[in-house]
């Protein structure tokens, strides 16, 4: 019951934004016992299933721009494997700060634009 | 051009699950003046073929815990109905306004929160290649 409560909150969040369910994802699957590692690619496994829901559900709705996406999934899935083999290799810390850094960045010119 | 690096940084990141989609959804409304609403639809669709190859990736490392994942889709895909819905019913610019709280609350977290991260991590590394 716990884990379904845990489960809807990712898929709240991510239906609500269209994306971000990794961020409570990832720190929920670290305290039912993930590794670092392991928690960041459980999350995509998850947040994969539930962007297909969000995307049918978005679809119903008439939000849905397939040409727009188009213009970055051939970069995108480029940089996914990447991502894949760096997730192998190096520590995520210094990349998580750097992230950090551009998302305040960023939410603070979207709250006051 | 910027279409490419846009894409491929949020690639990586989406693969690493550390939270790629924000990259998408902010170069879009900020820089092309999409709506949010908008916005998010494209990175939902940008998402499925990215997690698609992360997943196959993540799986062949033996990196997913499919015990954990399965116990928590259930509640996510119900959470997923219920949050889209909501976003479809409330106005899409009071949408950017929560979307931009929750962007700062995660990047300061991202900033300052990860100290037990790090321990965690350095403990988690040697029994994960395996």
């Amino acid at each position: 019951m716990k884990r379904f409560f845990e489960g809807s909150l990712c898929g709240f969040l991510n239906g609500f934004f269209g994306s971000g369910g990794g961020v409570i994802a990832v720190p929920v699957l670290k305290k039912e016992g993930c590794s670092e590692r392991e928690a960041h690619a459980s999350s995509v496994a998850l947040i994969f299933v539930l962007s297909l829901v969000t995307a049918v559900s978005y679809g119903f709705s008439g939000s849905l721009d397939f040409g727009e996406a188009w213009r970055f999934i051939p970069w995108g899935t480029a940089g996914a494997a990447a991502g894949a083999v760096f997730l192998r290799k190096i520590r995520a810390a210094w990349l998580k700060r750097l992230f950090g850094a551009i998302i305040v960045a960023a939410a603070v010119r979207t709250l006051f634009s | 051009m910027t279409a490419a690096i846009v894409g491929f940084l949020t690639g990586i990141l989406a693969s690493m699950g550390l939270g790629g989609g924000f990259i998408l959804v902010v170069w879009l409304t900020l820089f092309e003046k999409v709506s949010q609403r908008a916005a998010q639809g494209i990175n939902v669709l940008f998402f499925i073929p990215i997690a698609l190859i992360a997943l196959i990736m993540h799986l062949r490392s033996g990196l997913i815990n499919k015990k954990l994942v399965k116990s928590l889709v259930l509640g996510g895909i119900i959470g997923a109905v219920i949050g889209t819905l909501g976003a479809n019913i409330i106005a899409s610019s009071l949408l950017r306004k929560l979307y931009a709280l929750f962007l700062l609350a995660f990047g300061l977290r991202e900033l300052f929160g990860s100290a037990d991260t790090k321990d965690k991590e350095a403990e988690a590394e040697p029994d994960t290649r395996s």
